[in-house]
């Protein structure tokens, strides 16, 4: 039944463009088995790296993936694409360097071009507040080992040729947190890498597969009603970002997540000029150019939750304003699209991760605005989790238990942008 | 851009309100387990439909105002008449 995935290579390519052979599919559709050993629920970048470190770290390969809607299609396929790992508290840097080491060998192990470009990245400070919170987090990167330093204006404009770091402007940038690992990937090239090599495992993808009921019964659970049929299982494990409140209701699980839209938009392209991922706090906006040279932008989330996706006016008119202020260079660009996300905000920024009251009903949730840069590490711990019973060392610290408890993890210094 | 009828000022842009949050009943704080009290802190519906809010009128008569928004199409119609616009606590809705 297992088959061995066609090798990329620079040779086959040759071949193929000389040929005009069709590539065989990444990955197969299947009919719904009536049991599997693990259900994962969402087609995205974290339950496609858990199902896939399940088979080739745990050997667990009788796992269906499952999602309502295309491979990719959430946050896996919205978001702007930026990794990086400098975060403020110690548990925060540990866990997302862990997910930076895995993009950094990902491609070689997937053997699947995910273009990891590691450009740098800089969260500028526009005030003493946020400057002395960059401090804080490069002392606390560095005790971590990870690589982030407080630069000067010169240096930034060094750095960013575009950028006006004149001190007249509304919001003088003071300096900045440079994180010379930090950068960005192809988000689309992460979720079909990770599909292909559970695939080519044993892993069952289904889309287009809604679960619309959990089996629950005496506090555990037994399987997973869909639009497709029944499914029985032990184990199931939800990974849907913003719909993670609405599957964790069908198991009678309350979480602390509210869904608010995330808008991001790009332009036109042209002519490579930044290079480093750039990030303003206060001013709600992110920039970095992909290689096809446009310009991506994010911002905060929408100020109010709701699952609606709809791009709005307000919304391109402040991100316009606010990166016109760091580069009035480019105020004749065009914006080409706009489109939204939906972000599972937690009261701390931190992510809800591991087991649940209910027995087998594990969650990966609450990834508000940072997510994808989580996806590798996420899936290798919850695999850990899920094939062990044990919950690793490098999420303890994110379960659902701790808002009952009071121990919450305050990543808002440096997971936010203006939320 | 959507908007909120203020029973105090009338139908207003939402760029005005800021959302205060879902209206749910508090726990009586002399009764209330922690694990109780914890759960209305931080616990939500979260639906993807009709919900109960209170929206804060920031830019205008600066009272808690109750609604019900429809959270996919952020439709919005005054709270039904059992479900009074009162004040949440100030403290836990940010």
């Amino acid at each position: 039944m297992r088959r061995r995935p066609a090798t990329y290579s620079a040779l086959g390519l040759v071949g193929r463009g000389l040929t005009h052979r069709e590539w065989p599919p990444a990955w197969r559709s299947h009919d719904l088995d009536s049991a599997y050993d693990v259900v994962v629920i969402g087609a995205g970048v974290h339950g496609l790296a858990a199902a896939y470190y399940l088979a080739a770290n745990h050997g667990v390969r009788n796992v269906a993936v499952l999602d309502k809607g295309y491979l990719g299609g959430g946050g896996s396929g919205r978001n702007t694409a930026i990794i990086r790992s400098n975060y403020l508290t110690p548990e925060g840097v540990r866990f997302y360097d862990r997910s930076v080491k895995l993009y950094e060998r990902l491609a070689s192990e997937l053997n699947f071009n995910v273009m990891f470009s590691q450009r740098g990245h800089l969260t500028l400070a526009h005030n003493d507040g946020s400057l002395r919170t960059m401090r804080w987090r490069a002392e606390v990167n560095k005790l971590e080992g990870v690589q982030s330093e407080v630069i000067g204006p010169a240096e930034i404009a060094r750095l960013v040729p575009f950028m006006d770091v004149s001190a007249d402007t509304r919001y003088p940038i003071l300096g900045a947190l440079y994180h010379p690992p930090g950068g960005t990937v192809r988000h689309d090239a992460v979720n079909w890498g990770y599909a292909r090599g559970a695939d080519a495992l044993g892993v069952q993808i289904h889309q287009n597969t809604e679960v619309v009921g959990i089996d629950v019964r005496d506090g555990r659970v037994h399987g997973v009603q869909t639009n497709r049929g029944y499914v029985s299982t032990p184990t199931v494990v939800s990974c849907t970002a913003g719909w993670s409140s609405l599957v964790s209701a069908l198991a009678g699980v309350r979480l602390p997540i509210s869904t608010h839209p995330l808008q991001a938009a790009v332009t036109e392209p042209v002519k490579m000029f930044l290079e480093t991922v750039v990030v303003s706090g206060t001013l709600h906006v992110y920039v970095s150019q992909t290689d096809r040279g446009e310009l991506v932008f994010g911002a905060s989330t929408d100020p109010y939750p709701s699952y609606s996706t709809r791009g709005s006016l307000e919304f391109t008119e402040e991100l316009a304003g606010h990166v016109l202020e760091l580069m009035p260079a480019i105020a004749k660009l065009r914006l080409l699209r706009q489109w939204a996300g939906l972000c599972d905000m937690t009261p701390d920024f931190s992510p809800v991760m591991g087991v649940t009251p209910v027995k087998g009903f594990l969650v990966d949730a609450g990834w508000g605005t940072y997510g994808f840069k989580a996806g590798p590490v996420s899936g290798e711990a919850m695999a850990e989790l899920v094939a062990t019973g044990r919950t690793p060392d490098i999420i303890a610290a994110f379960g659902l238990d701790r808002f009952a408890e009071g121990r919450l993890v305050g990543e808002k210094g440096a997971a936010a942008v203006g939320h | 851009m959507f908007q909120i009828p203020c029973p105090y000022c009338g139908l207003r842009n939402v760029s005005e309100f800021r959302h205060a949050g879902e209206r749910r009943a508090r726990p009586d704080v002399r009764t209330a387990t922690r694990a109780q009290w914890r759960a209305y802190l931080y616990e939500q519906d979260n639906v993807a439909g009709w919900s109960a809010e209170s929206w804060y009128h920031a830019f205008g008569c600066r009272r808690f105002v109750g609604v019900e928004r429809h959270t996919v199409t952020n439709e919005v119609r005054p709270a039904t008449a059992s479900d009074e616009p009162g004040a949440p606590d100030p403290e836990t809705t940010s």
